[in-house]
């Protein structure tokens, strides 16, 4: 993974610290023209791998990848998926069976289990659950795809539950459909990676809260740098400016004081924002540009 | 260790599980739905016991709590089969359809010292908080009008096959919407004393409103107005935001963010001046122990788990607070011709006493009983 990833949020309204904030990106990135103009700033920065979530609107933006194949020869995309507010809005209205049914590609499989009952199968739920992973990286095909995450909603949802086996049926179905490493985002780390631990999972890739402030670091702070300090696995951060709250220099440089970090994840809506950016990561971990596309 | 049963296993009782089975205080001992399919599931992945029907539950295992998330309908008789065996409850919002339900519940449920709540997540977010802190300050003077909002992406286009399509179940942006925004005006303003100038307008539901417009009135003077649609695509999510005047400044606070604009800063506490101040979630929030959607539902459920360790009858979103917010909503969803309402005016015979004086009996006996605390 490279050092620097460039994540979403900012394209679709999502903004931790204000409303307003976010409706006026949600604005300014109406058109699929602005989207990509950020991108590109992104990849010239050398900032080449795009996190995103599985959001309507970005198979617009996977479709200009793919009709640019030169343009983009470097592009990355690690799918986030599922978007949730699509599942969780569709749900208030249609039941949880009703939303799942509308997002599969076809009804059969999910109402033949149902009309079951009882006896439902082991491969029924992985049935839908592959499926349901099926749905979501159709818009992605014929793009480099090397990590594929599962949203923190639904991961820390089945954490909590303690239905962790759907970790091993997302992992191993993400390696072998779509030669893909599994990324997990959580708020919940230290936790998680006991869980990923318990089915197996080794080293794994686990996208979370880290910064200074200790924002969404569930648990406390000094928990997730005794995981850092002591577990085996390949830590991205993300919310490591805590949606504006910690100043640029000083979020990246506490970030880049840790051990274990493999990457950060950050959005950014402007050519400036984006080169300071990397220009901070280049500082605080020493490292040329170049060489974090393949740290 | 609380011993917990989950019944009604959609959205929220799936996010309610999920969260207190994390919980350190707390063992999940059964989980209930009409659903076999989810139950079977549940079964098999978790470990942890199903069942039926809530009767079975409550029979099989040794429960000291149960948060019950079924459709509104059920809640009643739900809670009171609970509050019957001596079972401390946490109930989805709203609490119940019928306010006579609410306030006989909330009297039993005082009577027997159980400890409940009812789901107002709102309460345990930490902007609206600062807000009441603020309030009960002072800083803005006297209060002369609250708007109360809420927007989001539910419904749009026409159908629907839920319950919660259906008005008579409790389906309808009034009770799935606007009841979070209502129970944010009972917390800090009180009980109004009228409803008026009710538009539940349809945009797509054939059976239910999609829109709740209505102005209410306190003693004292206070009005308010609440704006609610669950059919606007233009929010990724439900967003509830309260904009708060008054003779010293005015309060607009959503999830995220809290501007308070001061004429003067006399009253306000540290951290507050003259003319403009803004604080974010980020500065407000407190750290929750497992996080799975927002740290106020994770709050809401520590602050129910706490006050059952700590006997604490009374608390915030309380079934007594709850019954004041099912006097609204019950009175917005009967205000449909738009004209002056007050609180009291659909008094009806229960049980050979009118409703009011149960209430007015009830409430005196609450007042003394805070005094003597």
């Amino acid at each position: 993974m490279d050092r620097l990833l460039f994540g979403d949020n900012q394209f679709f309204g999502v903004n931790h610290m204000s409303e307003d904030k976010a409706r006026t990106q949600a604005m300014r990135f109406q058109s699929l023209d602005s989207i990509m103009s950020v991108l590109d700033a992104a990849y010239d920065a050398d900032v080449t791998t795009f996190m995103c979530t599985t959001h309507d609107r970005i198979v617009d933006v996977a479709d200009r990848f793919r009709a640019e194949p030169q343009r983009y020869s470097r592009q990355v995309v690690y799918p986030c998926m599922p978007y949730a507010h699509k599942y969780a809005n569709a749900m208030t209205e249609a039941g949880i069976f009703g939303a799942i049914r509308q997002f599969l590609p076809s009804e059969g499989l999910l109402d033949a289990a149902m009309r079951g009952g009882k006896s439902l199968a082991n491969k029924d739920i992985e049935g839908v659950i592959t499926l349901l992973i099926d749905a979501e990286m159709k818009m992605f095909r014929g793009l480099k795809t090397p990590v594929i995450f599962l949203q923190n909603v639904v991961v820390d949802f089945l954490l909590g539950m303690g239905f962790t086996e759907a970790f091993r049926i997302f992992a191993d179905h993400v390696s072998s459909r779509y030669n893909a490493e599994p990324g997990f985002i959580t708020m919940n780390m230290p936790r998680l990676l006991v869980a990923l631990d318990a089915v197996g999972i080794e080293n794994p890739i686990v996208c979370t809260s880290i910064n200074k402030l200790g924002f969404r670091m569930s648990g406390g702070i000094d928990s997730y740098l005794d995981a850092l300090h002591n577990r085996r696995f390949r830590a991205v951060a993300m919310s490591v400016f805590a949606s504006g709250a910690i100043r640029a220099d000083e979020a990246i440089e506490w970030v880049a004081s840790l051990p274990n970090i493999e990457s950060m994840v950050f959005g950014a809506s402007s050519r400036t924002n984006i080169e300071s950016t990397a220009q901070l990561v280049t500082k605080h971990w020493s490292r040329t540009p170049e060489l974090l596309r393949t740290a | 260790m609380v011993n917990v049963g989950v019944v009604g296993l959609g959205k929220m009782g799936l996010s309610h599980f999920s969260i207190i089975n994390a919980h350190q205080d707390t063992n999940v001992v059964g989980l209930c739905d009409s659903s076999g399919y989810i139950l079977d599931i549940l079964t098999k992945y978790t470990g942890v016991s199903t069942y039926s029907t809530l009767e079975t539950m409550l029979d099989g295992t040794d429960i000291d709590a149960v948060v019950i998330a079924t459709p509104s309908k059920y809640h009643a008789p739900m809670v009171r089969s609970c509050l019957e065996r001596g079972i401390h409850v946490f109930c989805e919002k709203p609490f119940c359809l019928d306010p006579a339900d609410s306030i006989a519940l909330a009297q039993l449920a005082s009577d027997k010292r159980l400890v409940t709540q009812v789901g107002y997540h709102n309460r345990h977010l930490a902007t609206f908080r600062e807000v009441k802190r603020l309030l009960e300050a002072g800083v803005l003077g006297t209060v002369t009008h609250v708007l109360a909002e809420a927007y989001g992406p539910v419904v749009l286009k026409p159908k629907g096959g839920t319950w919660r399509s259906k008005k008579e179940e409790g389906g309808g942006a009034l009770y799935d919407y606007a009841a979070h925004p209502a129970d944010v005006l009972t917390w800090y303003f009180g009980r109004p004393e009228s409803i008026s100038g009710t538009v539940l307008g349809k945009v797509f539901s054939a059976e239910t409103e999609d829109e709740v417009f209505t102005t209410l009135n306190w003693p004292g003077g206070l009005s308010g107005q609440l704006s609610v649609s669950w059919s606007d695509e233009s929010h990724r999510k439900m967003t509830t935001c309260i904009s708060i005047w008054g003779t010293n400044g005015k309060i607009v606070v959503d999830r995220q963010e809290l501007r308070i604009y001061l004429r003067d800063a006399v009253c306000a506490p540290q951290g507050y001046a003259k003319g403009w101040t803004v604080r974010y979630t980020t500065e407000l929030t407190d750290k929750v122990d497992f996080y799975v959607r927002g740290e106020e539902y994770s709050a809401q459920v520590d602050v129910w788990l706490k006050r059952i360790g700590d006997s604490a009858v009374r608390g915030t979103a309380d079934f007594i607070d709850a019954s004041v917010t099912d006097e609204v909503l019950s009175t917005i969803c009967n205000n449909t011709d738009g004209g002056l309402r007050h609180l009291d005016s659909q008094a009806e015979i229960v049980d050979g006493q009118s409703l009011s004086a149960a209430r007015t009996g009830f409430w005196t006996r609450l007042k003394n009983r805070r005094r003597n605390h």
